[in-house]
């Protein structure tokens, strides 16, 4: 079980102005990705995040592998670099909707936040979809002047993905 | 009609296969329906053994698991005494779905709309109101449970795959796939297993684009270029195609073999096995990797007929499996493996480089798009426009120490040909 969701932790109180803050963060984040500043994106997490993309099926079963995992802030350099550069896919963007975030300040310098999202993904051809629905489950350092993840697990709905997923989440 | 024309319960498929034999494959096979419900005869309930799912999948008595072998839904279970049976997963009374869970553990299967129950080999035990009413309704009295049972498959157990198949004919699983293929597979997965993550992947095309592209060694450097463009070194000196020495060439594996160092001397003055070597890749923990086995193969994919693929590539070991879902739709599953010993540092290594494939590999997710590609560019052809194949040759035979070949997607397409009854 992750730290965060264990009820029987003792709860600090999250003041208005965190709220204000982690929730801005969190905006910029998966607004990053739909505005393509993909290279933005890896500096929302600090040098040794972890960050996980991976299904309800293999997260209740407690299996390590999903469908990515990166171990380090290079490794999601390296993914961006691959889809910029090695991968090749057809052309698409995202749209992130995030539902209010659960937050729980877990220490003075660490908030634990789960936030519903959905990604509405669009083709070239003008074709929308639902390409995914799911949670984060993110632990954010506080402590300096801007927020960043420590890690992030996205946990999604499907276990079925649609073609290919190289964008993140 | 043409000579070449096959009759099916299906109907007449008007098919004429181009006499220049296996380098030609005509495009209409891609998106014909009267194709696809011929090869759900044929081939998905012919002489063929599928894979039905893992042993491990079904590892204590009264566990089940369904799946589908082609469009026909199944169910696997472990019985109280050990074995495993499979069956069709559709109720004897009203065809319904008997397990509408994908997994469980169960000491019957029972139908939930009438109560029809069988036991864990797919025999009729009861069902609901068998004597009535009050004495009124009820079956007849010539009704015998024995009668009535779930549609058994027969199931073959190897090197820890539960295989089906429909057919009385199929030769056994051993004698289907020949010695070279059942070398590698003990090779791979006959030690404990363990599940380490699943995921699936609905691609947009015809299950044999994606059948084809397992098979496409030439196609791996050209297409995924992330180990080239990030410099990543690996080592591979040798490697080819080896087709099965089966009854059929429908199977093959395809593999690399590590460098030999003292021959490669930027690799021997440097000191170095990493596979990450002068890469310019910003997080190496990806490709930490430790030698596994002594036989110098680092890459090894074995395309089994018609829709298992098994992957050990560095310390990567995933199972992958495709259903189709309808002539331009399939679904493909992948399924990543350990050892049951695995220590914690072996375990996290096979973890990072799962990265490397699946639906977000970095290696491989362009095969999520490039068969789509061709069903879309495919549409609208003619009865004569076809594939042009002839990279490597013409025929179908080994290619040690070459992977510039199409030769593996000759040979599927010699057995799909043969057993498809298309000249």
């Amino acid at each position: 079980m992750a730290e965060q969701d264990n009820p029987d932790r003792e709860e600090l109180p999250v003041d208005p102005a965190l709220r204000a803050r982690i929730g801005d963060f969190l905006l910029d984040v998966a607004h990053a990705i739909d505005d393509d500043r993909l290279e933005a994106w890896p500096q929302f997490f600090t040098e040794r995040a972890t960050y996980r993309i991976t299904t309800r099926e293999n997260e209740e079963a407690g299996l390590p592998v999903g469908i990515m995992a990166c171990a380090s802030r290079g490794m999601l350099e390296d993914r961006i670099n691959a889809l910029r550069t090695a991968n090749i896919f057809e052309p698409h963007t995202y749209c992130h909707l995030l539902g209010p975030s659960r937050l729980r300040l877990v220490a003075p310098d660490l908030v634990a936040a789960r936030t519903n999202f959905s990604v509405i993904r669009t083709m070239q051809n003008g074709e929308s979809i639902l390409f995914a629905a799911g949670r984060y489950q993110d632990e954010i350092v506080i402590g300096r002047e801007q927020p960043l993840l420590r890690s992030r697990t996205v946990v999604l709905e499907s276990r079925r993905i649609d073609v290919l997923l190289v964008i993140p989440i | 009609m043409s000579a070449d024309s096959a009759q099916t319960s299906a109907g007449t498929v008007p098919i004429s296969w181009p006499e220049e034999g296996v380098t030609r494959v005509p495009y209409q096979l891609f998106s014909d329906p009267q194709i696809y419900a011929m090869e759900q005869e044929r081939i998905f309930r012919g002489p063929v053994w599928h894979f039905l799912c893992l042993e491990l999948e079904v590892a204590n008595p009264g566990d089940y698991r369904t799946g589908f072998v082609g469009e026909t839904p199944v169910i696997v279970t472990r019985n109280r005494t050990g074995d495993i049976h499979a069956m069709v997963n559709r109720c004897a009374h009203k065809g319904a779905l008997v397990c509408h869970k994908e997994r469980g553990n169960a000491k019957t299967l029972s139908c939930v709309y009438h109560s029809w129950t069988y036991d864990l080999e797919g025999r009729l035990m009861g069902l609901a109101f068998r004597d009535g009413l009050k004495g009124k309704g009820g079956m007849p009295k010539t009704f015998r449970t024995s009668d009535h049972r779930l549609q058994p498959i027969r199931t073959e157990v190897y090197a820890g795959i539960v295989f089906g198949t429909f057919h009385a004919d199929t030769p056994g699983v051993e004698t289907f796939f020949g010695p070279a293929m059942c070398r590698i597979l003990q090779r791979n997965l006959s030690r404990p297993l363990k599940l380490l993550g699943f995921h699936s992947q609905m691609i947009h095309n015809n299950w044999k684009l994606y059948a084809e592209n397992v098979r496409d060694s030439y196609h791996a450097t050209l297409l995924h270029t992330f180990y080239t463009t990030f410099r990543i070194n690996r080592l591979d000196m040798d490697g080819g195609i080896r087709i099965a020495d089966a009854p059929q060439p429908w199977h093959h594996l395809s593999f690399a073999r590590r460098a030999n160092f003292e021959a490669a001397e930027e690799y021997t003055t440097a000191q170095v096995h990493s596979a990450n070597y002068g890469s310019r890749l910003n997080g190496p923990e990806l490709l930490e990797t430790w030698e596994e086995f002594d036989d110098g193969i680092t890459h090894a994919i074995q395309a089994l007929f018609p829709t298992l693929t098994i992957q050990f590539t560095l310390n990567s070991l995933a199972v992958r499996w495709f259903t189709p879902r309808g002539v331009d739709r399939t679904e493909l599953f992948w399924m990543y493996l350990g050892y049951a010993d695995d220590e914690d540092d072996e375990q996290q290594m096979r973890v990072m480089q799962a990265n490397l494939t699946g639906a977000a590999g970095l290696v491989s997710l362009e095969d999520g798009c490039i068969n789509e590609f061709v069903q879309r560019g495919t549409r609208g052809s003619t009865p004569d426009d076809r594939a042009f194949m002839e990279m490597g040759g013409t025929t179908v035979e080994s290619s040690e120490g070459s992977r510039a070949t199409e030769v593996a997607i000759r040979g599927f397409w010699q057995g799909y040909r043969e057993i498809m009854g298309l000249g």
